[in-house]
This record gives C-alpha cells, sequence and structure tokens, in this order.
C-alpha cells in the first residue's frame, strides 16, 4: 500500500473554473483506476491557478489477478465456429477445455503493477478532461489533433510511493520537479511524494488547498477591515474567485474618496466587486465605508503599499468614471431618456422598446382599471352595482384612489425602461432598474412611481422578493405578461429545453405576483385584452374560432362562463396551458404533492390562477384528514367498480369543450347529461332501498348542494367538509349493500349511485389522480 | 508609481523595442492606415495563417472614432496606440518573456501584484477567437494576452500567442499620472498633451459632427466593389486593404449615429465577409489547406 501524487501545472487556469476541475480530476482519476480493479482508500485533491493535483491514499501495488471464463461453440459444431471463437480468445485449440461436448476458454489475466495502471491511466484522464473551454498552444498545434488544455500545460509529476512513474505524451515527460510560485520561487522543486508535496509548496510560496486560500482570504479580510473599525460585507462567491486568482493570498485594504460615496451604493459595489474584485466594506453603522480590500498574490517587499497605492488609482479612476455617468445621466429626465428607446429593437417581429413601454403601459393601466390590481380597489366596475351603499360617501374617494393609482402604474410603465439608454446601465446592466429609480427619485418623482421602476424586474425566479406595491405589482405584471402574450402572439413559444426569450421565468414572475398579492386575473380576460388590439381587430395576434371572435365584437362583455360555445384555438389556448404548465411546475418546487395539483388540474375550466391554488391547498389540507383520506378510499373503491361493471358511467367527468383544453368549463357549468344520476332513477324504483343505500341518497341530498355551492364561493374547506360527511355512509353502504346484485333494477340504480358519489366528489378535484 | 527614473512614453516604446527584438521578433512600424486595433495589422490578422513561423512587434495606433471625448476625459481618447507582439508558434515560454518585459519598463513582481485573469477573445469581424487572459497590475488591466485559436474562420496551425499592450494606460501607471494628456512624452518637457491634445479635439468633432455621411456611406460601399475586384483579381492582401477601410468607415458611420439598429447587423455581416474572404484568399493564395 503507498500513495501516489499526480499533478498537473499549467498555465493559470480560470478561476471560475478551478473547483470543478478539481473534483472532476479526482472522479476522471478514480474510474480509471476502477477500470483496472486498483481502488485507493481515498482521494485528495488540490486546484491553485496553476496547478490541478490530487494524492490517492493506500494504493495497493499490483492489482488482484483475474480469470475469467468463456464459453464457445458445442464441439460437434461446424470448423467455423470453433475458428471464430478461437480468432475471438486469441487461444489455440488444445488451450481449451472441454467439459459435456462444450468448449470453454479459460483466460487468466495476471495482476498488474499498479505503475503501469498509472502510466495508462493519467494519459487517459488527461485526454479526457471536460474542460468547457480548451485550446491548443505551441509547436504541437502544427495539427488540429494536438493535446488540448484549458491552458497549455507545462509539467506532470507523477510519484507513486517515491517512485516515479514515467509518462510521455505531448512532449511533455513526467518527473519529480515542479514550480513554486511564479514570483517568489521561480525556479524548479524537487518533490519526494504525496509526503512532502504540500509541505515544499507551502514552503515555496504556495497553498495548494482551494478551500485554505478560502479560509485565509477571510480570516485576513476580517481582520483587515475590523483594524479600520469596518466589516467585509459577506460574499462567498467573491472569496473563491479570489482564491482562484492566488497561490498565495494577501488581502490589503485600502481607502477611497469618501466623496464618492454621492453615487448610488450598488453602482460602488458591482464597481468593487465585478470590476475589481475587491471587497465591499461597511461601518459601524452599516453604511458603505469608503474603503475596499482587494487580495494581491504576493507578500510584497514594501509591505503592500505600492500594490495598494496602484489599486486605489484604478479604483479612483474607475469611481470617477460611475460619478460622470450618475451626473451625466440625471442631466436628462427620464421621459426623455425614454424617447431613445425607439432606436433599440426588442425583436424583429414585435417592433422597438419604445412599442413595447407603450403596450406595457396600456396594460398595466387596464390591469389597475379592471380591478385587478389594487388593494382597496372595487373587484370590477360593475360588481359595485347601482345600489344605494351604506358607506357609498366613500366611494368617490375610492374611484379617485383607484384612477390616481391606474394613473401612476401607467406613468411608471412609460419610465420604466428608460434607464436602458443611460450611460450607467450601459456600464452596468445589472442595474437596469435600480438606476431607474435612483433617476426617478432625482426628479422628484412619486415614491410609488421610483420604487415601481425599480422593482418591476422583480421576482426574478423563486426566492427574490415579490412586489406588492400596487404600483409596482401593476407594472411588473404588465411587463411580463405582455413579454409572454407578445410573443405567444408572434407563435415564438419555448419548446423543449429552448427558452431564447425567457418566457419559463417571466411565467414565474407572474404566478409569483398572482399568488403573493392574491391578484384575480382571469387569464381569458387578458387573452381578450391583447387580442384587441388597437382597433378592437382580433384576428391580431391570437386567432379566435369566429363565434367567439363574433361575441367579442358584439361587445364581449359580462361572464365567459355565461357564453355557449366559447372557443379559442391556436396560441391562445398555447397561453392557457402553458400557464397551466407553469403553475404545476411551481407548485411541484413549492413542495406540493404533485398528484393533489393533477387532482385539480384534471377538473379543468379554470383561468383563476388564485382559485385554482386554494382549492390544491384544500385539498392538501383535507386528504391529510382521517375523514379525507377515508372518503379517498371510498372514492376510490366506487370508481373501480365503475370501471369493471359500468363502463359507460366510468368516463370520468371532463367539461372542456375543445379537446386538450384545461380550462373550459361549458355553460352549465357541472353538467354530465348523458348519465343516469341516481335520484332520477330513484323515482322509477321497483325496490325499496336497503337503509345504507337510503342514508347515502340522504348524505349526497345534503352534501352534493353544500360542496357545489361552497365551491362557487370559493369557499374550497367547506366544500371538504361538506364531502366529508359522505365518509361514514360510503362505508356503511360498502359493508352492507351489494352493487352486483342479480336484480338488473337494482344493480343499475346501486351503480347510478355510485356514479353520484364520483361526480359529488369531483366538484372537488379529480380523486382518481390522487396516490394512496 | 512614479519614481525619478520612470520611462518616458517615447522611451517605453523604445525599451519595448529593444527587448522584443531581442527575443527575434521583426521590429515593425505601424500599418499606414485606419485600424481599430493592432490585430488588424495584416502582420497579425493575415501572418498568424499558415505554418509558417512568424515573430513581430509594433506599434499601432489605434482609432475608436465612438470613444472619442473632445480631450476633456483623462482616459478615453479616439486615437490610441497599442504595442502588439505576435509570436508563431508561440514559445513555450511567452509568459515568462512577457514577464521579463514587465521588468524591462520597470515593473518589479515583488513589488506589484501581476495577476492573470481569465479573459477570451473574440472578434466575429475577424472571425476569430482565442483564449487567454487581461494581465493585471495592482488591478488595472495593462496588457491582452492571447492565444489565437481561429483567424478568419480558419484554426490557426500553428497557434500564435498575441499580446496587446495598452500603452497610455501603462505609461500613466508607470509616471504616476493621473491625466493621459499629462503624460511625459520624451525627457525634455513635451507631453503627450502637446502632441495630441488638440488632434482628440479636432478629430472628436469631425468624428462625430462633421464627416459627411453620404460621403461615408459611399466609401464603404466603394470598399466593398474594389475588394471584390481584388478578390478576382488575386490580390488578397490589396482586398484586405479594402475590408480594413471598411470596417473603419463603419465606425465613423457607427459614430455619427447614422446606422439603424437593422442596418448594423448588415453592415457588420459585409465587414466580417470580406475579412474573412480576404483570409481565405489569402490562404488559397499561399497554398495552405483549411
Amino acid at each position: 500500500m503507498t500513495d501516489f501524487l499526480l499533478e498537473l501545472r499549467c498555465e493559470e487556469i480560470p478561476a471560475r473554473m478551478q473547483v470543478k476541475a478539481s473534483d472532476d480530476l479526482a472522479r476522471l482519476f478514480a474510474d480509471e483506476l476502477a477500470k483496472a480493479g486498483l481502488k485507493p482508500s481515498a482521494i485528495d485533491s488540490f486546484v491553485t491557478p496553476r496547478r490541478l493535483a490530487l494524492i490517492a491514499r493506500d494504493l495497493p501495488l499490483e492489482t488482484a489477478a483475474v480469470s475469467e471464463e468463456f464459453k464457445g461453440p458445442r464441439t460437434s459444431a461446424p470448423a467455423q465456429a470453433l475458428d471464430g471463437f478461437l480468432r475471438k480468445t486469441g487461444l489455440t485449440q488444445d488451450q481449451l477445455e472441454e467439459r459435456d461436448g462444450v468448449w470453454f476458454a479459460v483466460v487468466n489475466k495476471p495482476g498488474r503493477a499498479a505503475a503501469d495502471v498509472l502510466a495508462q491511466a493519467v494519459p487517459a484522464v488527461i485526454r479526457a478532461f471536460p474542460w468547457p473551454k480548451s485550446m491548443r498552444w505551441g509547436a504541437a498545434s502544427q495539427t488540429t489533433e494536438s493535446l488540448r488544455w484549458v491552458r497549455p500545460l507545462k509539467g506532470i509529476v507523477t510519484i507513486l510511493g517515491e517512485q516515479l512513474v514515467d509518462i510521455e505524451m505531448e512532449g511533455l515527460r513526467s518527473g519529480y520537479a515542479t514550480l513554486g510560485h511564479r514570483f517568489h520561487h521561480p525556479g524548479e522543486i524537487t518533490i519526494g511524494g504525496a509526503h512532502d508535496y504540500l509541505e515544499k509548496l507551502r514552503a515555496c510560496h504556495v497553498i495548494a488547498s482551494h478551500q485554505e486560500r478560502q479560509a485565509i482570504i477571510a480570516a485576513k479580510a476580517d481582520e483587515a477591515a475590523a483594524a479600520h473599525g469596518y466589516s467585509v460585507i459577506e460574499d462567498k462567491g467573491l472569496v473563491a474567485e479570489n482564491a482562484g486568482l492566488t497561490e498565495w493570498p494577501v488581502p490589503l485594504l485600502g481607502d477611497f474618496d469618501p466623496a464618492f460615496l454621492e453615487v448610488p451604493p450598488e453602482v460602488i459595489q458591482l464597481t468593487l466587486r465585478i470590476n475589481q474584485k475587491y471587497f465591499v466594506l461597511r461601518d459601524t453603522d452599516g453604511n458603505l465605508a469608503p474603503a475596499f480590500i482587494c487580495t494581491a498574490n504576493i507578500e510584497a517587499k514594501d509591505g503592500g503599499a505600492a500594490i495598494i497605492a496602484g489599486n486605489r488609482k484604478v479604483l479612483a479612476a474607475r469611481l470617477s468614471d460611475a460619478r460622470f455617468f450618475w451626473e451625466q445621466d440625471r442631466k436628462t429626465s427620464l421621459a426623455d431618456h425614454a424617447k431613445k428607446l425607439e432606436r433599440i429593437t426588442f425583436h424583429e417581429k414585435l417592433g422597438t422598446v419604445a412599442d413595447k413601454v407603450e403596450r406595457v403601459a396600456k396594460l398595466a393601466r387596464w390591469l389597475v382599471e379592471e380591478g385587478i390590481v389594487g388593494a382597496s380597489a372595487p373587484a370590477k366596475a360593475g360588481a359595485q352595482g347601482d345600489e344605494a351603499q351604506p358607506n357609498s360617501g366613500l366611494l368617490p374617494l375610492q374611484e379617485h384612489c383607484g384612477a390616481e393609482l391606474a394613473t401612476l402604474a401607467e406613468q411608471a410603465a412609460r419610465l420604466c425602461k428608460a434607464d436602458l439608454v443611460t450611460e450607467m446601465v450601459g456600464e452596468f446592466p445589472e442595474l437596469q432598474g435600480v438606476m431607474g429609480g435612483y433617476y426617478a427619485r432625482a426628479e422628484d418623482l412619486p415614491d410609488a412611481v421610483a420604487d415601481a421602476i425599480r422593482d418591476h424586474y422583480k421576482p426574478v425566479g423563486q426566492g427574490d422578493d415579490v412586489p406588492t406595491a400596487p404600483v409596482t405589482v401593476a407594472v411588473s405584471l404588465a411587463d411580463k405578461l405582455d413579454t409572454i402574450t407578445s410573443f405567444f402572439g408572434i407563435d415564438e413559444k419555448p419548446t423543449g429545453s429552448k427558452d431564447p426569450f425567457a418566457l419559463r421565468r417571466a411565467a414565474l414572475g407572474i404566478i409569483q405576483l398572482v399568488i403573493k398579492n392574491d391578484l384575480r386575473l382571469r387569464l381569458l380576460d387578458l387573452i381578450i385584452y391583447v387580442s384587441r388590439g388597437n382597433e378592437g381587430d382580433f384576428t391580431q395576434r391570437f386567432v379566435f374560432e369566429d363565434n367567439f371572435r363574433d361575441w367579442l365584437k358584439a361587445g364581449g362583455e359580462g361572464d365567459l362562463a355565461a357564453v355557449n360555445g366559447i372557443l379559442l384555438r391556436g396560441n391562445g389556448l398555447a397561453l392557457l396551458d402553458f400557464f397551466a404548465d407553469r403553475l404545476k411546475v411551481q407548485q411541484k418546487e413549492a413542495g406540493v404533492r404533485h398528484d393533489l395539483i393533477d387532482a385539480v388540474f384534471a377538473l379543468g375550466g379554470e383561468d383563476d390562477l388564485v382559485r385554482l391554488l386554494a382549492r390544491v391547498k384544500a385539498l392538501q389540507s383535507f386528504v391529510a384528514t382521517d375523514d379525507g383520506a377515508n372518503l379517498l378510499a371510498g372514492y376510490k373503491r366506487a370508481a373501480n367498480i365503475l370501471k369493471k361493471d359500468a363502463p359507460d358511467l366510468s368516463s370520468a367527468r371532463h367539461p372542456g369543450l375543445e379537446p386538450g383544453s384545461r380550462f373550459f368549463d361549458d355553460a352549465e357549468g357541472s353538467g354530465t347529461p348523458d348519465q343516469v344520476r341516481g335520484d332520477d332513477a330513484a323515482d322509477a324504483l321497483s325496490y325499496t332501498h336497503e337503509p345504507a343505500e337510503a342514508d347515502l341518497i340522504t348524505a349526497l341530498d345534503a352534501a352534493e348542494p353544500r360542496a357545489a355551492q361552497a365551491v362557487a364561493e370559493e369557499r374550497f374547506e367547506d366544500a371538504m367538509t361538506a364531502l366529508a360527511t359522505l365518509r361514514a355512509p360510503i362505508d356503511a353502504f360498502f359493508d352492507s349493500v351489494t352493487v352486483n346484485d342479480p336484480d338488473p333494477d337494482k344493480r343499475a340504480s346501486r351503480l347510478a349511485l355510485l356514479a353520484r358519489v364520483r361526480d359529488a366528489v369531483h366538484n372537488v378535484a379529480d380523486f382518481s389522480k390522487i396516490a394512496g | 508609481m512614479a519614481t525619478s527614473k520612470a520611462l518616458s512614453f517615447q522611451d517605453l516604446i523604445l525599451t519595448l523595442h529593444a527587448y522584443w527584438g531581442k527575443q527575434g521578433c521583426v521590429i515593425l512600424q505601424p500599418y499606414d492606415m485606419e485600424v481599430g486595433a493592432g490585430t488588424f495589422h495584416p502582420a497579425t490578422t493575415l501572418r498568424s495563417l499558415g505554418p509558417d513561423a512568424w515573430n513581430a512587434a509594433y506599434v499601432q495606433p489605434s482609432r475608436r472614432p465612438t470613444d472619442g471625448r473632445y480631450g476633456e476625459n483623462p482616459n478615453r481618447l479616439q486615437h490610441y496606440y497599442q504595442y502588439q507582439v505576435i509570436m508563431k508558434p508561440s514559445p513555450a515560454n511567452l509568459q515568462e518573456l512577457y514577464l521579463g518585459s514587465l521588468v524591462e519598463i520597470g515593473i518589479d513582481p515583488l513589488v506589484h501584484d501581476i495577476r492573470f485573469v481569465e479573459d477570451d477573445w473574440e472578434s466575429p469581424t475577424l472571425g476569430a477567437w482565442g483564449l487567454g487572459w487581461e494581465v493585471w497590475c495592482d488591478g488595472m488591466e495593462v496588457t491582452q494576452f492571447t492565444y489565437f485559436q481561429q483567424m478568419g474562420g480558419f484554426d490557426c496551425k500553428p497557434v500564435a500567442g498575441e499580446l496587446t499592450y495598452g500603452l497610455e494606460r501603462l505609461a500613466m501607471y508607470i509616471q504616476g499620472v493621473d491625466s493621459v494628456y499629462d503624460l511625459k512624452f520624451n525627457d525634455a518637457g513635451v507631453t503627450y498633451g502637446d502632441v495630441f491634445l488638440e488632434n482628440e479635439r479636432q478629430m472628436s468633432k469631425w468624428n462625430f459632427e462633421v464627416a459627411d455621411t453620404d460621403k461615408l456611406l459611399r466609401w464603404f460601399k466603394d470598399c466593398r466593389a474594389e475588394y471584390d475586384q481584388c478578390i478576382d483579381r488575386g490580390v488578397p492582401l490589396a482586398a484586405f486593404e479594402q475590408a480594413i477601410k471598411a470596417s473603419h468607415t463603419f465606425n465613423l458611420l457607427q459614430a455619427r449615429g447614422v446606422i439603424s439598429v437593422q442596418e448594423r447587423a448588415s453592415y457588420m455581416g459585409q465587414v466580417r465577409d470580406m475579412a474573412r474572404g480576404s483570409c481565405e484568399a489569402w490562404m488559397k493564395h499561399n497554398g495552405w489547406a483549411a
């Protein structure tokens, strides 16, 4: 048993690739050894900008001998079969064994020296290394077949115990020599083996462990900050990046002119972190400190004075630029900046960013006017009715608030993209929105507008803050809805892994906004709105069936569910399904059981995300109760019997009018017109109900309307409670009533009763989708 | 890092010339046409193609019309100098040679923090890309270091190493001045501003305000037509010059703000076609297989 050291030395490896490269090296190496039957007790891997290394612990000196047996043709088989077998095994006939009329070949592979295995494994690992980007170099690159590596590979150290494993490839020959720190120890150092590798490197100003360098950087940066009464704003990514840029990290603190602090702190932070890879500091009050910490790669002769001076100068120049942009951008109002958006193409088929802004502004206003956004606004203008309200004195005020909100939302939307053409966002694209917010405040626009401009990109993924301020919600929602409906309108839908316009992320943002703010956004209303275009021309971006279009042209007011034969096809339908899919994904990520989601989605007829989720939530709590679990069991038993004995009754209710649609309820809302209803059948019964049967009918008569009404009023918990009353009668029914009675009337009646149970349950969810 | 014996701007150039001359480089003079970067010099673009060894160093004035600031910004110029080194095949010790040049111009790597920070290079215009770094000195980018992998859409066989020093920036650092115009051009009291400030003012004005856009548009078309003729008549070096001219004319049109977003892609596509076409014709002319 002995340890093996491998070092692959090369020119500077990009910082962002190092940790993965280190893991890849260990993995590929272990795989290669495993192929040969060699297994170390552990592999420790190391990475610096100039080297990838690993130490494989406790390798056996040779692999175990193996004996493999191959079965050949029968001895009576034609000669060609035997010849083929001999060719395959590389043996002669006298080396074969005959057993019961069949030839067998026994191939004994003796153990191999570990050194030989390693001599093959290392070049294989090097050639197969999965660098994200690799290159050719030097004289060997005369051909494109030459070795590829992330940057030129300069040296290989392969020592097993204290013995060199001799490897020669691509003009490189392995040896005992490596290099220390580029500047502190430019000469060669000779490594004895795994036992002295780390210490020898350390003596030559190289800390091989990435983790150790990270720890040093974090600790010394904290120390330097504390010495000046500051603290470091934690940034693990930056610590790792600096550990990837140094073999001997030396954090140094410098300061900058406090006058620069007038520039927004986000700008200063980005300048320090992204451009210069400096740590950002804060003072005891939590404000940004006029200082930075850079991480040098040397123990400088002058203690770092020249390095700090140089970095201060570079930073001052960058902060001067930033301040110049800050001053320059504010000389022009956001409204004037916004005019320049006419010059930026949003999408070839969708016009300029200015065109998009126009759409978003109108949509933001519509969202408020429709009462979709705006906490205190009435749900719908018409919903207030003409009835005298006791608090009618407040109504004008409310309307005023709504009107003001609509105006603010439209104003914010018109300005929300203006910062894209500012110098600062040109320099720091990641500050889009943030800078617009600052510029809006600087020209004394209302806070609600400035906040909306700042935050309208949010949320940008699961876990991001979800806006709640009404103006922000309106703009954020309008921006994302416009993006999705616009791209669907030109048939640019996400497919498979392709989502070039990030529509899925936009949809997730919309879902988060809707849930967080409890917004009653009917997707159909939205599709109708965006399809109207300017002239009420519905053919513009979505395709509807004629009768639907006619209805829309005739005014299109009123509740959609009241309109017969509402059909839409093409991208409008695709859009509804897209949202349904996104909602499922979002709910799954939020930890909701996917079968419960499926159970609710299977009902169809729903384009209101909030209501859909309320149903999922109620279902989730219900199935966790005893009643829920037992009702589910009863339901499943009923459904199974129906499936087996009454296939004509067994199709679950799927009310979508359009095949494939998950959203369309039919006009009556809950009809199963072709089915024999238990209550109708009961009138014509020629037999007396057994008690349990009668009890179930009574229970159904009570529970059905209660559940239906609760669903209509969106009291889904109550709907569940109503269904729960069925549990005991169902259990009793199955205990004492035989469904498959020889009397065909009884049998038909009881099957119909079970169908009724199932349909009642389907008021709430399709229980057949629920597991367990 | 100002020291009493900090190199003047011209001595910085002379020192680099002497150093790279000793490493076997041909010391060339600037190419006599307007280019946006030293890479456009045929000594880099065309000579990085093909199997022959080639080592050269030169100063290349670089023109970037949109970077003009009328002489009012201490760091931005519409005309500045790059120092360019090209070595093919890339020598095994190119990094060490480069670091040697820094020591030569007065940067001690045990006093100053020199780092190689990932920065891959790509020029869609030239159909070229390479991997390498920007070299930082105390947090400032002083050099672009690239191993060319492709040029004009062709694999580099062998690969060339390219170094591009930003001369003004390096000189400002060595001399410890905050404005490019305060640089000592020589040791006899002439500053960079004495030489170039008025040029920056006038050329910024011409680039942004004066240049006749109708003529520029015509020039671009003429370059394209002349390029076609050069290709037909088998003179790829001349064709490449037309690509260079077209590229600069396009940059001027950009500065004049007369190219719409949609047109921009088409102009860039034409320049790219000319640059690649020249490289292809050059390869063919020399009998090199792709």
